[in-house]
C-alpha cells in the first residue's frame, strides 16, 4: 500500500510537469495551429531563468584570504555576494536561499518576451506553410537555443536547490499508520502546477481576452470579421504559453539539475501527451499530462520492470501507439481532428 | 614530324593517366612506405584527439582536450615541462627530450565524440583516413572507448583510451592495439569494499541502482562481488536506461525495500540526477534495520562531484586521481594546468596527458611509429613518477596496475574544486587480478596491427 502511494505521489509530480508543457503546447496548437518543436526549449529557458538569477544573486566581491590557500599555494581569493554586502549575512542568504522561488518573478517577463519575439520574429512566417517546414524551423531553433545555453552554462547539470524551508520529506502517511514520506519540494511542485493549470483555464475562462482566444481558436475567421485583431491576441497566447512552459522549468530545477539537454529530453514527452490527450484541447493535456507521469511511475517499479523487461522506456509511447489506433483525436480533443 | 590524329579530347586523356601514373606512388606512399597506417613523412607527425566535445560529457572532454593541448606543448619543447619532468622508467628517466616525438614536431587533430559510439568511430575513421593521425586517444564512456578501440585495431594504428572504467575495456573487449591508463570497476570494487565494511559494518544490504550499459553492468558486478565478499547482501539491481533523467520513480522503490544501502551505478549526469533524488527522498537521514542509511558511488569524478553540489558531502567512492596528492608527479601536472588554465585538472585530464606522455615514450623507445614496435615498448613497461605511486602496463591485458584512491565528498570544501578528499590510497597489490579473472575473461587480446 505505501509502495502504491508513493507511486502515484511520483506519478502526480511528474505528471505535473508533463502537464505544464502540454498546456503550452497544445494552446500554441490550438491558437495558430503551430507545431511548435521548440516548446521544450522555452522549458529549459526556464528553468536556466533560475540558475541565471542564482548566479545574479551570488555576485561577489573578491578578498585575498592569506591565512588560507588555493591550489596552486597562492592566498585564497574568499568571495562575498554583494546581496549580503548589501542586506547583511542572514537577509543575504535568506534571499539567495530563496532564489528559485523568486525567479518565478524574473521569469515571467523574461519568458513572455522571448515568446512574443519568436513568434513574431520566426514563427509567424511559417502559418501558411505545411506542419512539416514549421517542425524543422522549429527543431531547428531548439538546437540553437540549446547550444547557446551550452555555450554560456556547459554541459553537466547545474544545483540549484530548494529554499531550506521547503527541502527535506514530510510525512504524509503517520497518521493513517503509512510508512509514507515524500519529499517537500515535490509536492509544493505538484500544487504550483495546480495554480498555473487553474490560473489559465480561469483566464481562458473568465476574462474577455480569454473568451476572444477561445472563439478565436474555434473560428478565427469569423472572429477576425468582426474586426478583431485576432493575430495580436495569439501573439499574446504565444507569450503566455512561453511563460508557462518557463515558469514550470524554474521549479523543476531543484527536482533535477538543469542542463543544456533538458529541452529535448522533454519535448517528446510532452508531444505525446498533447496527443494523448487530443490536439488542441487544454482539459486533454492536463489529463494525459498526470495520466502517462503515473504510468510512467508505476511502469519503472521494480515488479514491472521485472514482468516485462523494457516497459519503463516503452510505456508512454505504447499508450500513444494505442491512442492514435482506437481514437485518433485522442481523449479529449474535438472530433474530426487527427481523425482524416 | 607531324602529329596525326591528335585531339584535345586524347591530350586531355593522356595527361590525366600520365599524371595518375606519377601520383600513384605518392598516394601509397602515405599508407605502406614504412609499412605501416600513416608513417609520418615529414616534419611533424599527427595525433588524433578524440574527445566529446557535444553531449552529456562535454566539460569533461573539453577538460581532456586542454590537457591533450598540454601535453603538445610539453612535447615540443614549451611550458614548464609538466610531467615530463617527473616522468622516469624503469629506474632511469623517460626517453621524452622536449623535441617532439622522434624529432618530429607534435600537432594534433580533434573529433567530437559526441558520446556515442558510432559518432566517436567515424569521427576517429576521418582522422585517421583524411588527417593521416598515426594515434588515436580519448573518450569518456566505455562504449564509445571500446567501439572506438576495436577501429583502431582494424585500421593499425593505436588507441590510447582515455576516461573508460568498464572491465571489458581490457577485458573482454581487449584489443594488442588498445592501452588504458585509467583504472576500472573491479579496481574500484576493491579498494572500495574494505573502506566500506570498516565504515558501514559487515551486515548490510544494499539496493544498486545501474546504468545499462557496458560500464554499468561490469562496476555493478564487481562492488556486488567485492561487498558480498565482505558479508553485505543483495536486496536487488535496477538497470536505468543511460536518458533517465528523473530517478524518482527509480529512487521510491528503495525506501521500502529492506535496504540500508543504495549502490550508484551511473556517472556523469547520470549520477547527478539519482544522487539529486536519493538525498531529496530522505535517503541519507532515513535508519533501516537500525542503522543509518547510506549511499554509495563506486565511481567519482570531481567535474560530476561538483554538479551534485552539496549532495556528496561525506559519501564514498574511488578516483584515478586527484589534483590534491603531492607527490612530485602531480604537483607538477596541477601546477603546469593550473597556471595555463586557472583552474586544477580533473581525473579525465590527467589520465589523457599520461597516456600522451606514454605514448611519446614508446615511440623513443621503440625508435619507430610503427604500433607493433609501440606495442613492444609498451608492454610490460614500469614506471613512475606520473601521478600515481609506481605503475605498470601489464602486457596481457594492456591495463595499467597502479594504486586506487578511495575519497568521500568534503563536508566542508574551501572552493568549488574542493570537493572531494582522499580518505585512503589504496596499494596496487590489493586491487590487482589475474588476467583470466572471470570478470576479465573471453577476450583475445591479438595480435599487434600494423596496418597498411
Amino acid at each position: 500500500m505505501d509502495a502504491l502511494l508513493l507511486q502515484i505521489l511520483n506519478g502526480l509530480d511528474k505528471g505535473s510537469a508533463y502537464a505544464l508543457i502540454a498546456l503550452g503546447l497544445t494552446l500554441i496548437f490550438g491558437t495558430l495551429g503551430v507545431v511548435n518543436f521548440a516548446h521544450g526549449a522555452l522549458f529549459m529557458i526556464g528553468a536556466f531563468c533560475s540558475v541565471t538569477l542564482n548566479k545574479i544573486l551570488n555576485l561577489s566581491t573578491v578578498t585575498l584570504d592569506a591565512t588560507q590557500k588555493d591550489f596552486l599555494g597562492n592566498p585564497l581569493k574568499v568571495k562575498t555576494p554583494y546581496v549580503e554586502s548589501w542586506f547583511g549575512e542572514a537577509a543575504g542568504q535568506s534571499i539567495i536561499d530563496w532564489s528559485v522561488p523568486l525567479a518565478i518573478i524574473f521569469a515571467i517577463p523574461v519568458m513572455l518576451a522571448i515568446g512574443v519575439i519568436m513568434e513574431r520574429g520566426l514563427i509567424k512566417h511559417f502559418y501558411k506553410r505545411p506542419h512539416a517546414d514549421q517542425i524543422l524551423v522549429t527543431f531547428g531553433l531548439a538546437i540553437v537555443l540549446q547550444e547557446v545555453v551550452k555555450a554560456f552554462f556547459g554541459a553537466n547539470p547545474i544545483q540549484t536547490p530548494a529554499p531550506d524551508a521547503l527541502d527535506g520529506v514530510m510525512d504524509l502517511g503517520g497518521a493513517i499508520g503509512l510508512q509514507l514520506s515524500y519529499p517537500v519540494w515535490r509536492i509544493t511542485y505538484f500544487f504550483f502546477a495546480m495554480a498555473v493549470i487553474g490560473g489559465v483555464f480561469a483566464f481562458l475562462r473568465f476574462t474577455t481576452f480569454g473568451m476572444v482566444v477561445r472563439a478565436g481558436m474555434a473560428d478565427r475567421e469569423t472572429v477576425g470579421l468582426l474586426g478583431i485583431n485576432i493575430d495580436k491576441k495569439f501573439t499574446i497566447m504565444f507569450g503566455i504559453a512561453a511563460a508557462v512552459a518557463g515558469l514550470a522549468g524554474v521549479m523543476y530545477t531543484p527536482i533535477n539539475p538543469p542542463n543544456y539537454h533538458w529541452g529535448m529530453d522533454f519535448l517528446v514527452l510532452s508531444f505525446v501527451v498533447v496527443v494523448v490527450g487530443g490536439m488542441g484541447s487544454l482539459p486533454g493535456a492536463v489529463l494525459a499530462g498526470f495520466l502517462l507521469g503515473i504510468l510512467e511511475s508505476f511502469a519503472s517499479t521494480t515488479w514491472a520492470t521485472t514482468t516485462i523487461p523494457g516497459i519503463n522506456q516503452i510505456i508512454i509511447y505504447l499508450v500513444a501507439i494505442i491512442i492514435l489506433l482506437v481514437r485518433p483525436r485522442g481523449l479529449m480533443g474535438r472530433a474530426g481532428v487527427m481523425e482524416e | 614530324m607531324t602529329l596525326k590524329n591528335t585531339t584535345r579530347r586524347g591530350v586531355l586523356k593522356g595527361g590525366a593517366l600520365a599524371g595518375a601514373g606519377l601520383a600513384m606512388p605518392q598516394i601509397l606512399t602515405a599508407a605502406s612506405h614504412a609499412g605501416y597506417t600513416n608513417a609520418p613523412q615529414g616534419a611533424d607527425v599527427t595525433l588524433g584527439f578524440n574527445v566529446p566535445q557535444s553531449g552529456p560529457y562535454a566539460d569533461e572532454g573539453a577538460d581532456e582536450l586542454r590537457a591533450y593541448e598540454l601535453a603538445v606543448e610539453h612535447l615540443n619543447g614549451g611550458g614548464d615541462g609538466g610531467m615530463m619532468n617527473t616522468f622516469k622508467v624503469s629506474g632511469g628517466n623517460s626517453m621524452l627530450k622536449g623535441n617532439g616525438i622522434l624529432g618530429k614536431e607534435v600537432k594534433y587533430v580533434t573529433g567530437d565524440t559526441q558520446t556515442k559510439s558510432d559518432a566517436a568511430r567515424a569521427s576517429a575513421k576521418s582522422m585517421i583516413e583524411k588527417d593521416g593521425a598515426i594515434m588515436i586517444t580519448g573518450g569518456s564512456s566505455s562504449g564509445v572507448a571500446i567501439a572506438v578501440q576495436g577501429l583502431c585495431q582494424e585500421a593499425g594504428v593505436i588507441f590510447m583510451a582515455g576516461l573508460t572504467h568498464s572491465n571489458d575495456t581490457t577485458g573482454k573487449d581487449k584489443k594488442a592495439n588498445g592501452f588504458r591508463h585509467f583504472f576500472n570497476g573491479y579496481m574500484s570494487a576493491a579498494a572500495l569494499a574494505p573502506v566500506l565494511e570498516k565504515m558501514y559494518g559487515a551486515d548490510r544490504t544494499a539496493y544498486h541502482l545501474t546504468a545499462d550499459y557496458t560500464w554499468g553492468w561490469t562496476q555493478q558486478e564487481s562492488i556486488q562481488a567485492a561487498t558480498e565478499a565482505k558479508g553485505w547482501k543483495t536486496a536487488n539491481n535496477v538497470l536505468t536506461p543511460l536518458a533517465t533523467t528523473d530517478f524518482s520513480s527509480y529512487v521510491a522503490p528503495v525506501l521500502n525495500s529492506g535496504a540500508d544501502i543504495l549502490v550508484l551505478n551511473h556517472y556523469g549526469g547520470n549520477m547527478i540526477n539519482s544522487l539529486t533524488s536519493a538525498v531529496q527522498f530522505g535517503l541519507r537521514d532515513k535508519q533501516v534495520n537500525g542503522k543509518n542509511f547510506e549511499i554509495v558511488v563506486p565511481l567519482y569524478s570531481r567535474l560530476m562531484a561538483r554538479g551534485a553540489g552539496e549532495n556528496v558531502k561525506g559519501i564514498f567512492g574511488s578516483t584515478n586521481w586527484h589534483w590534491s596528492l603531492q607527490d612530485e608527479g602531480s604537483k607538477a601536472f596541477v601546477k603546469s594546468f593550473g597556471t595555463k588554465y586557472g583552474f586544477p585538472p580533473s581525473q579525465a585530464a590527467h589520465t589523457v596527458y599520461c597516456q600522451t606522455m606514454l605514448y611519446a615514450n614508446a615511440c623513443e623507445t621503440a625508435g619507430t611509429f610503427n604500433p607493433c614496435g609501440v606495442v613492444e615498448a609498451m608492454e610490460g613497461l614500469e614506471f613512475d613518477g606520473l601521478g600515481n605511486g609506481p605503475t605498470t602496463y601489464r602486457a596481457a591485458d594492456h591495463q595499467c596496475f597502479k594504486d586506487v584512491l578511495v575519497v568521500k565528498g568534503k563536508e566542508n570544501p574551501t572552493s568549488e574544486f574542493d570537493v572531494l578528499e582522499v580518505v585512503e590510497v589504496t596499494p596496487r597489490a590489493q586491487v590487482e587480478y589475474a588476467p583470466d579473472h572471470p570478470m576479465f575473461a573471453g577476450g583475445d587480446l591479438g595480435a599487434c596491427n600494423p596496418g597498411a
